[in-house]
């Protein structure tokens, strides 16, 4: 690891003052901020050690949902009465990210601003325009399996590894901030960034700005949800995709309908044209599929990632068939 | 040309390395520490403390051999900054056991020949013991799911699995005498 200061914050306040440094970094839960400093894509000079702030609580919200402290561990949140009642949604997507030990210590804002687990950010003897901006992309032409089909760029086809963002994503989550110019509110769709020519850019966030909160509307979606994550192995693995998938059903008509896709873009990926096309339809096989084709309609595959196109649309009609209980893949041959 | 050779500009000092004081309760002693901010709890206990029970695997949270319980939870300790830790009560693999009997997660991998080459195994019994106190796990299906931090390169998982469904069914369920 690099060698770097550490000063423990007190407070909000000192907190910020104590991150107005050359290449000072808030340190949380740090189950990726330290790795990424012992692989030397991360070097800051000054840790500001955040751990202790009370931002903890997950607490009843004013606008009648729940709001979430930045420093909640990923297990406190996934774990805690209220989510699991009224947030399921959250809660399955949390468990499905990391393990148990990350998990106990990663806390909610962590989470939000960890990096992508790109190889070639990941491997400091390669370029990487995210990690050294201008010096080019490994994964352009590389091994790109893992990579972005999405909203991607000329600079960068990375994708955001958290699972916990593509639930609030589809939840509307707000996230609340602080810094220097004072408080302000974030939607959850406009925090995360796409890489455009700026991919050493992950989120919205400004240098002097810290998230204090995650606050849930009130609007639920216990009945009808779900997660899907598609990955290599079972368990402990990040996502090829995943889908997080929120309706509304009266009958069989789909009154509302909220999708956020993991694994397939620099952030978490809505469609509110294609969910405005489904909604007021009738849930049928041919309406699931139609939503799917609409969601990767601007797909682009690359020769190492190309089968993600088709795995989403699949893993979107299974989210369906999970949130409704009722069979939705066209035919036998075309089960998810 | 610059020739300024001058001993000013050839005087290469050290950095200042700062160190931060911390007080850390492992295995129900006190210690006190001056250590280098950059020090993992997994490098503490190991190279400071002599616990080498704790081992490094990958060293980046991926393995779970350094799996070691603070104030009470499961975590990484390699990903951990020890200064960051000031005033917890760590428990390692060296003191689970009470006196020379053992854990009974200790005994049931024995019991279950829940081990091959035995790296691992510091870490698994140490993750065990964190998941039955967390109380979310109760049959096979859910014990694999809930230890899946905690890679075993011999393949030991069943008998892994069986060793830690036993004991959950036994005494109170989290593993305490």
């Amino acid at each position: 690891m690099n060698r770097f200061s550490y000063t423990r914050a007190t407070d909000v306040s000192s907190a910020l003052q104590a991150h107005h440094a050359p290449a000072a970094a808030f340190l949380a839960g740090g189950t990726n901020l330290v790795d990424l400093i012992k692989e030397g894509v991360a070097r800051p000079e000054r840790l500001v050690d955040i751990r202790r702030l009370p931002m903890k609580a997950i607490e009843p919200a004013a606008n009648g949902g729940v709001r979430i402290g930045a420093l909640a561990t990923n297990s406190a949140v996934a774990y805690d009465e209220r989510i699991l009642s009224r947030y399921p949604l959250l809660s399955k997507a949390i468990l499905a990210g990391a393990s148990a030990q990350i998990r106990n210590v990663a806390t909610v804002g962590g989470n939000m601003l960890q990096r992508t687990r790109c190889h070639y950010f990941y491997d400091t003897a390669t370029p990487c325009n995210k990690r050294d901006p201008g010096t080019g992309c490994g994964a352009m032409n590389g091994v790109n399996r893992i990579h972005a089909i999405l909203g991607t760029s000329e600079h960068c086809i990375a994708v955001h590894p958290s699972d916990m963002c593509v639930a609030l994503a589809a939840l509307d989550a707000t996230v609340h901030v602080t810094g220097d110019q004072g408080d302000r509110a974030i939607p959850f769709d406009a925090f995360h960034r796409l890489p455009g020519d700026t991919p050493q850019k992950d989120t919205n966030l400004s240098d002097d700005e810290m998230i204090v909160a995650v606050e849930l509307p009130a609007e639920e979606f216990v009945e009808h949800h779900a997660y899907v994550k598609v990955r290599d192995r079972a368990s402990f693995a990040f996502a090829l995709v995943a889908v997080a998938l929120a309706i509304k059903l009266d009958g069989d008509r789909i009154d509302d309908v909220r999708c956020a896709l993991g694994g397939v873009a620099h952030m978490p990926w809505r469609d509110r044209e294609a969910e405005a096309a489904l909604r007021g339809k009738t849930l049928t096989p041919a309406a699931v599929r139609d939503f799917a084709s609409a969601m990767v309609r601007d797909a682009r595959g690359r020769p190492g990632n190309a089968f993600k196109i088709e795995l989403t649309t699949r893993a979107i009609v299974r989210a369906f068939e999970q949130a409704s209980g009722q069979r939705l893949a066209a035919s036998d041959e075309d089960r998810t | 040309m610059n020739t300024d050779t001058s001993a000013s500009a050839l005087d290469i000092q050290a950095p200042d390395v700062q160190r931060v004081a911390c007080t850390l309760t492992i295995n129900g002693q006190a210690h006190q520490f001056d250590i280098e901010p950059w020090t993992t709890l997994l490098d503490l206990l190991r190279e400071h403390c002599q616990l080498t029970g704790t081992k490094k695997g990958c060293d980046h949270g991926q393995c779970g051999a350094c799996t070691a319980l603070v104030d009470g939870q499961r975590i990484n300790s390699c990903l951990a900054l020890a200064a960051s830790y000031d005033g917890s009560s760590i428990t390692t693999i060296e003191g689970l056991a009470n006196g020379d009997t053992l854990h009974p997660m200790q005994q049931a991998f024995i019991d279950y020949d829940a081990f091959q080459c035995g790296y691992c195994t510091p870490g698994q019994i140490c993750s065990a013991v964190g998941m039955l106190a967390e109380g979310h796990a109760h049959d096979a299906a859910e014990i694999r799911e809930a230890m899946s931090g905690n890679v075993c390169r011999c393949g030991a998982y069943p008998n892994i699995v069986q060793a830690i469904l036993d004991v959950s069914r036994s005494n109170d369920g989290k593993g305490q005498p």
